[in-house]
């Protein structure tokens, strides 16, 4: 009968079949204008699952769109609370230290990378590789130093593990303590400034001390050019991430700290 | 045919319980009993004995257990004998022996001179604990204990080199006894984390692979750090 022909739902899914009748149609492809997971494969994913990764790209990012009020929502005690701060793959992990690295110019890293997924992985394990690395190649170029010299007893001096822990550790959560502090107070005074959640801040801070660590294990050379030419480059790269996401007043604030 | 063998298995029952209807049972003989599957009837039998063994059995059974955990950590094939059933005597044998090892000079010598056994203990624990906590994070299906019982029996690999380095030091400490310790170290160092990556690896979602894997090597980088720069005072 006609009538239930037309309740009938109709299935569109031969779109091939649609376009080939029809090519002047006009379609609408939709696709991740960004995250582009095909760039980054050099570790442990294989080609079977690069468009499952791609799909799961895309579906999570939409979720994430979607979702983003609603992420946090268990409360602070349970474990699942903990576990949405660890919400990242290996490839996007990999796509906001190579952002940090090599700073676009001109786009926001928070904007670019972080995507409201703000991880707590890669500021954590950077300062603790941060730290071993400083202590080592502290030791090592002690050594390089000294070597040759007959009286020279080497020691690996275990105490300065301790306070560049400290230090690093430190930096990385007191200081964007600060900078959300003074964005929040800002945020009540000039109505129109962008604000960034206190876990965004922590992960800007924890990607931009990346470039340190190469830094730290170039120190070993005992020339004193090279290590300046090394810091003033590692300062300058470092606060430039740093300063792509803050706005105009706090950029300065940003390259500095 | 499956009905022809349906018949015949149903000829083959008739003779077999053709007598069951004539059976009953008279009412002057007691039927008593349980009606429970004895299965666990066995059990309150093996604790009773177990409470009652020589203390020998007990330690031998306990330390056959950590021996064979040993062996599969140095031959590691994907055996679910460190997983499933897990204990930490292992690893604390391991790491207090390392960490008697490696503690350097008295706390009060005026030199900055290398780790003490406390700050050894603290490293190697607390980092296993990190590293577990890491791995549930980023949703493994691995349970804690399991996790620190992987972590803890893949330090026996450095534990040798430690031994091996000591004895090396003994006979001298020039280049040679060196590079032969560089080596030693080197070989031990993949070797753990060629094992625990083993164990471990299953356990964690495919995408996150990777980032599990680098802080376990993150961690047998640094205690293999300081079994290499390790000197004799």
């Amino acid at each position: 009968m006609a009538a239930v022909d037309d309740l009938k739902f109709q299935e569109f899914d031969d779109a091939a079949n649609l376009l080939a009748v029809n090519p002047d149609a006009t379609t609408i492809s939709v696709d991740e204008p960004s995250e582009n997971p095909k760039t980054q494969h050099g570790l442990l994913q294989d080609t079977g699952r690069e468009e499952d990764d791609e799909l799961l790209g895309t579906d999570d990012s939409d979720k994430t769109e979607l979702l983003a009020g609603q992420k946090k929502s268990a409360p602070f005690w349970t474990f699942e609370y903990y576990q949405t701060f660890f919400d990242v793959d290996t490839y996007q992990v990999l796509d906001r230290i190579k952002g940090s690295v090599f700073p676009v110019p001109g786009k926001n890293f928070v904007r670019l990378y972080i995507r409201s997924n703000p991880d707590l992985y890669g500021p954590f394990w950077i300062c603790a590789t941060l730290v071993f690395a400083i202590a080592i190649s502290g030791n090592l170029s002690n050594f390089f130093i000294h070597l040759g010299k007959p009286t020279f007893h080497y020691v690996p001096e275990f105490r300065k593990v301790s306070i560049a822990a400290t230090t690093i550790y430190a930096y990385a959560w007191l200081v964007p303590l600060a900078l959300w502090g003074f964005l929040m107070w800002r945020n009540s005074k000039v109505m129109n400034i962008v604000s960034y959640s206190f876990l965004e801040i922590v992960c800007v801070y924890g990607y931009s001390l990346f470039i340190y660590i190469p830094t730290a294990i170039l120190w070993i050379i005992p020339q004193k050019a090279v290590r300046w030419v090394l810091v003033m480059f590692a300062l300058c790269l470092s606060g430039d991430h740093r300063a792509s996401p803050c706005p105009a007043g706090c950029r300065l604030f940003g390259i500095l700290f | 045919m499956a009905a022809a063998e349906g018949s015949g298995a149903g000829g083959a029952a008739k003779p077999l319980f053709a007598g069951l209807s004539d059976v009953s049972i008279s009412e002057d003989i007691p039927v008593e009993g349980e009606i429970t599957v004895p299965v666990g009837s066995c059990s309150p039998d093996e604790d009773y004995s177990t409470l009652d063994e020589p203390v020998r059995d007990t330690i031998m059974r306990d330390l056959k257990a950590v021996g064979k955990k040993f062996v599969h950590v140095m031959y590691p094939k994907k055996s679910s004998a460190l997983l499933r059933d897990w204990d930490l005597w292992g690893p604390l044998v391991l790491c207090v022996s390392l960490a008697l090892m490696l503690q350097g000079g008295s706390a009060d010598s005026k030199e900055d001179g290398g780790p003490q056994f406390a700050e050894v203990f603290v490293i190697i624990w607390f980092g296993a604990v990190v590293i577990t906590l890491n791995s549930k994070l980023l949703g493994g299906t691995i349970s804690f204990f399991q996790s620190l019982c992987v972590l803890g029996y893949c330090v026996l690999p450095l534990t040798v080199a430690m031994l091996v380095c000591r004895l090396v030091l003994l006979a001298g400490s020039g280049t040679v006894s060196f590079i032969v310790r560089l080596i030693v170290v080197m070989a031990m160092f993949a070797w753990s984390t060629l094992a625990s990556t083993a164990f471990l690896a299953d356990s964690q979602p495919p995408n996150r692979k990777a980032l599990v894997i680098y802080p376990i090597f993150l961690f047998y980088f640094v205690i293999s750090w300081m079994i290499l720069t390790f000197t004799a005072q």
